[in-house]
């Protein structure tokens, strides 16, 4: 058997494994953080504490453990008109691979108008801005600096509120709501009382971006982990949905009309049709 | 509440001047019958002519096909053919294997991102230096704000030259297209940064960079045209750990991990 190369060896604070005795390449026991997964989490943590223990490398306390699990529920399914679930229904309505529909839900899912770098830019304001209402009203107000360009398009509207829409959408509302009664002391509770100050500094309604990115900050995540876990998080209902579309097909999926403004073929149509 | 464009104003047919088909009888690219107007197009013509909208000599063609031919690596441990590589080895699809391989390649460090960041560098020094700054004082102000250029350095060899470089540069000479305005600077500025403290060489990210601008790509253009850029590595990678048996492409064994967290304990003490 060869030598295992010193090099090739992976540096992890998250996991490590006991082998086998007699088999190097399979784990007899494995550990998160010095928790053994499979002895003890299996059976007595809940899922939204193993998250947390994953992404922070310690148990939440369990009102933590129980905002997790609200946030969780709140974005699992942003429904079919959103864009990454839209995304994963049209790989589902097609018949492409599963992973195709959930890598379509995350690229979808992913962008500054509604996505997980909207929740990262938020994230940052967080971080900048804490609880501190000038300085939202002066970051929501002021032109985000020109820096080197980077593959995401500019954002289009401050990080955190909706494009579009005359007042904060009831779910957004219910969301910040529920999280409020148990992070009592952090920005959701911070949000939950300014909320329509920082609309009107923002010109725009919360969105659920917006809750997002104050309940990952109260959860200890920085804006990478914050990112990370929004993808995660809401790609249960593109799954289903991608699923319900294969079985429904394509023939009830919306194809759309198309008003090409410089098709060659146009004049040719139109005298066609006439 | 500030007023936008309401989304109903988009309801409806989608406007588009980029095109469509009309299954069973044609289909329009850009404005042109593609079965008509661009039937014989080389693939890397249409598919510059989809992102800027306009058509590039045989010459231009050349140097951009050069600048992906060149850096098309199978080295299956390279971070992003790994993934494709990886995917193979779980007897993955090799679309999805190859997919993600390149969404990898959008990477902080080397791909994608480093592209788009020196080609806007380039196209913001061309602009400063036309205007009258000094070439050092561009350089030194970039780093002093983003601590480095993108373009020059390489995470894997430090101080050897590129290997690219000679190549594709003699390739555009043969073109004619060799001298313009982006490659000279991206030469100034490697002369100032291997002087002085940085000591960093042009990477290959520069020189592309610089060739497709002369060429009159943008920053957003270019970084659309190098999509492919790493493809043709990745299928190698793919079908090799497909042909090894499953799960034999870069086996790690359970002491393969070093762990540095916290000490082994207990969860059930604390269970409420």
């Amino acid at each position: 058997m060869n030598t295992e190369p010193a090099r090739n060896v992976i540096h992890s604070r998250l996991w490590a494994e006991d082998a086998e005795d007699d088999d190097a390449f399979t784990a007899q026991t494995c550990y998160c953080s010095g928790y053994d997964v499979y002895g003890e989490l299996l059976e007595q943590a809940t899922y939204p504490e193993y998250l947390y223990l994953l992404f922070r490398g310690e148990r939440p306390a369990p009102h933590i453990a129980r905002a997790l699990e609200i946030l969780s529920i709140a974005v699992a399914n942003p429904g079919p008109r959103d864009t990454s679930v839209h995304a994963a229904m049209c790989a589902g309505v097609g018949g492409s691979p599963a992973a195709a529909a959930l890598m379509a839900a995350l690229a979808a899912g992913a962008g500054v108008s509604g996505g997980a770098r909207e929740v990262f830019q938020c994230m940052q304001l967080w971080t900048s801005c804490g609880d501190r209402p000038e300085a939202w009203q002066h970051a929501l107000q002021a032109p985000a600096a020109a820096g080197r360009m980077q593959v995401w398009p500019d954002a289009e509207h401050p990080p955190g509120f909706a494009p579009y829409g005359q007042r904060c959408a009831r779910p957004v509302r219910q969301t910040l709501s529920a999280l409020a009664t148990c992070l009592a002391d952090g920005h959701i509770a911070w949000l939950a009382a300014h909320r329509e100050t920082l609309e009107q500094a923002a010109g725009r309604p919360l969105a659920m971006t917006g809750v997002l990115a104050a309940a990952l900050s109260d959860l200890g995540l920085d804006p990478a982990a914050g990112e990370m876990l929004t993808l995660l998080l809401r790609l249960p209902g593109a799954a289903a949905h991608a699923l319900e579309q294969g079985e429904s097909g394509f023939r009830r999926f919306p194809f759309f009309a198309i008003d090409i403004a410089n098709d060659p073929g146009r004049h040719t149509d139109q005298e066609q049709s006439r | 509440m500030m007023e936008s464009i309401p989304l109903e104003s988009w309801e409806g047919p989608l406007r588009t001047t980029m095109g469509g088909c009309f299954p069973g009888e044609r289909a329009v690219f850009r404005g042109h019958d593609l079965h008509a107007d661009l039937r014989d197009a080389e693939w890397m013509d249409l598919y510059l002519f989809g992102i800027c909208g306009r058509r590039h000599t045989p010459a231009q063609l050349r140097v951009l096909h050069a600048i992906w031919v060149n850096t098309s690596y199978p080295d299956p441990r390279l971070w992003n053919n790994r993934v494709a590589a990886l995917a193979g080895s779980a007897r993955s699809t090799g679309i999805l294997g190859i997919s993600a391989a390149l969404a990898t390649s959008e990477a902080a460090i080397y791909g994608r991102q480093i592209d788009i960041a020196i080609a806007d560098f380039l196209t913001r020094a061309m602009t400063a230096v036309r205007g009258g700054r000094p070439l050092a004082e561009v350089v030194a102000d970039e780093l002093r704000i983003n601590r480095s250029i993108g373009g020059y350095g390489r995470p894997v060899a430090k101080s050897a030259a590129d290997e690219r470089n000679a190549v594709v540069l003699a390739l555009a000479e043969r073109e004619g297209l060799a001298d313009g305005e982006h490659v000279k600077l991206v030469f100034a500025i490697e002369e100032i940064l291997l002087t002085g403290r940085w000591r960093m060489r042009m990477n290959y990210a520069a020189l592309a960079a610089a060739l497709a601008l002369d060429i009159g790509l943008t920053s957003r253009e270019y970084y659309l045209y190098l999509l492919p850029a790493f493809l043709a590595g990745m299928p190698p990678c793919y079908i090799e750990a497909c042909d090894r048996p499953e799960q034999a492409t870069f086996p790690l064994r359970c002491s393969a991990l070093i762990y540095q967290g916290p000490p082994r304990r207990s969860w059930v003490p604390e269970c409420r």
